[in-house]
């Protein structure tokens, strides 16, 4: 039971707001020593987990894309797009991005889109952009507001999407887990039960996007 | 063949540049601090299998020691007017350049598939990016006529900003093969089926959902509370006395799960590195916004679960 000791110091680190990093050593310390584990086969076994997960931070490598396509006027250029579609609000096109996203996930393409690989570059600055228009003129509280919201509908898109995918990872645990307790089950049968919650949270964002436009259009006026 | 060693170096070579080039910035007042951070990562990434796990346990300890003592923010940003003109003059060929990597990664992940001998299929995902990435550079700084100091200056600058939480998801990842290693989800296991009501098929079910969604906050991930709650409520109570779908108690169990990846700081990769990456003045902004979506489809998801696994 000890070892929950681990579990409270990350929770009372990030709400002491204490350096993460920090934390989280910290929390792999006590952790370890509540298990019984010598510090120096703790940190080795920290040290093989952290190159093991190396792949998770190759994904920085597309900031000089970004830098160098900001640096000619990405995002000016983005303004200068959405100023031109008459229609264009950011509700309507987090919504189409939305659907886009939920569809490349649900046949297995889940890095092809990203916070860095779309949603900074790309997404963000029409969002921005259409945002703007459609309220002549955000205030820095709406900025963020509509810079976070296009970052969650990346989110929201990847998560209610993925496990429509066969072979994605969480379809495979489920399916090799419940081999253990003699269970047989096909990834088809499994994934096609993600589609009732894709189809919710679709709604449920679209229902909030809609909202951030009427929130935004009724700020044009005096 | 091409692995995801090849795309190991490529990273390893841009965290060096950024790691060179912001020793060298005099607007960074802790500029060696912060480009030590980037060149202890590029050898990571270079030399991480030949350092040993002891090895890699020391240089985390160097990654953390210099990230907690402070790291600096370097300049660089091209001025407004310059990128306004730039941009009027260049046209929407920036947008096909952006388009560049998804495309890339769109078209490599179906087709290096069926090129076995030459890519690993499994990583063709990530090997395609990085080729998106390369064929990017090349093309927007021929098109441009940009040095190629340009694209990689601004990429430290754009780093900078990101600072360390870049490594967040990696060390996250790292704490839950300690956690897996000292059975901290077993003990977590033993406590909810305890305090699980007797006797009440609507009160199971929430209590699966709710607490795939509460371990998943405090984990970081629904792939560590899935295993345990499914050990302590799913198989036992659902699946075994009240007869539930295994497919639908499961595939459904889960997706409660990620609606609490969307509440939590400790998925860092999802939540707080979009907030860095966009500049956002709160760093729990992006959580922020999630809250309104993740709640309701939990409520959702708990009702799916009672209705469509028990006829």
């Amino acid at each position: 039971m000890w070892v929950l000791l681990g579990i409270a110091v990350i929770v009372a680190g990030f709400v002491l707001r204490f350096n993460p990093l920090l934390v989280i050593l910290a929390s792999a310390l006590v952790t370890g020593i509540a298990a019984g584990l010598d510090p120096l086969v703790l940190l080795a076994a920290f040290g093989k987990a952290f190159n093991e997960a190396r792949y998770v931070s190759i994904i920085w490598i597309v900031l000089p894309v970004v830098g160098l396509l900001e640096a000619f006027g990405l995002q000016e250029r983005a303004r200068g797009l959405i100023g031109r579609m008459r229609g264009a609000t950011v509700g309507r096109f987090l919504t189409g991005y939305l659907l886009v996203r939920q569809g490349l996930a649900a046949v297995g393409l889940t890095s092809v889109a990203g916070h860095a690989q779309t949603v900074r570059p790309l997404v963000a600055p029409i969002a921005e952009a259409a945002a703007e228009r459609q309220s002549g003129g955000l205030d820095d509280a709406e900025r963020e507001k509509v810079k976070a919201m296009t970052a969650a509908t990346d989110n929201v898109g990847l998560f209610f999407g993925e496990d429509i995918f066969l072979a994605i990872g969480s379809i495979l645990l489920i399916k090799g887990l419940l081999e253990q307790y003699g269970i047989l089950l096909e990834p088809l049968q499994l994934s096609v039960w993600a589609i009732p919650t894709a189809i919710a949270a679709f709604l449920i964002h679209g229902f909030r996007l809609r909202r951030l436009d009427r929130r935004l259009n009724r700020a044009e006026r005096p | 063949m091409i692995t995801l060693h090849w795309v190991y170096a490529l990273a390893g070579a841009i965290f060096a540049a950024f790691a060179i080039l912001g020793v060298a910035d005099k607007s960074n007042k802790r500029a060696r601090r912060t480009a030590a951070f980037w060149a202890l990562l590029a050898l990571s990434m270079w030399a991480g299998d030949a350092l040993g796990d002891l090895g890699n346990g020391v240089l985390v300890l160097g990654l953390v020691g210099l990230a907690a003592s402070g790291l600096g923010r370097g300049g660089g940003v091209v001025p407004d007017a310059v990128r306004q003109e730039r941009a009027g003059r260049l046209g929407n060929g920036l947008f096909a350049i952006a388009l560049v990597i998804p495309v890339t990664a769109l078209v490599g992940t179906l087709l290096f598939k069926e090129m076995p001998g030459w890519i690993d299929g499994k990583q063709a995902t990530l090997i395609a990016l990085a080729l998106g990435v390369l064929i990017a550079l090349l093309v927007g700084c021929l098109w441009l006529r940009a040095s190629p100091v340009v694209p990689l200056q601004q990429g430290r600058r754009l780093m900078d900003q990101v600072g360390w939480a870049a490594i967040l998801p990696q060390m996250l990842a790292s704490l839950g093969a300690v956690f897996a290693l000292a059975g901290v989800g077993d003990a977590v296991g033993g406590l909810v089926s305890q305090a699980i009501p007797q006797g009440s098929l609507l009160g199971a079910v929430i209590a699966y959902g709710l607490g795939m969604a509460l371990f998943t906050i405090v984990m970081g991930n629904a792939f560590a509370a899935f295993p345990v709650m499914t050990a302590a409520i799913g198989v036992p109570l659902l699946i075994r006395t009240y007869h539930g779908d295994p497919a639908i108690v499961c595939a459904i169990g889960m997706l409660a799960g990620f609606c609490g990846t969307l509440l939590t700081p400790m998925a860092a990769n999802f939540n707080l590195v979009p907030a860095a990456l966009l500049e956002l003045k709160d760093k729990h902004g992006v959580i922020r916004q999630q809250v309104g979506t993740a709640l309701p489809l939990l409520v959702v998801n708990i009702a799916l679960i009672y209705w469509l696994a028990f006829p």
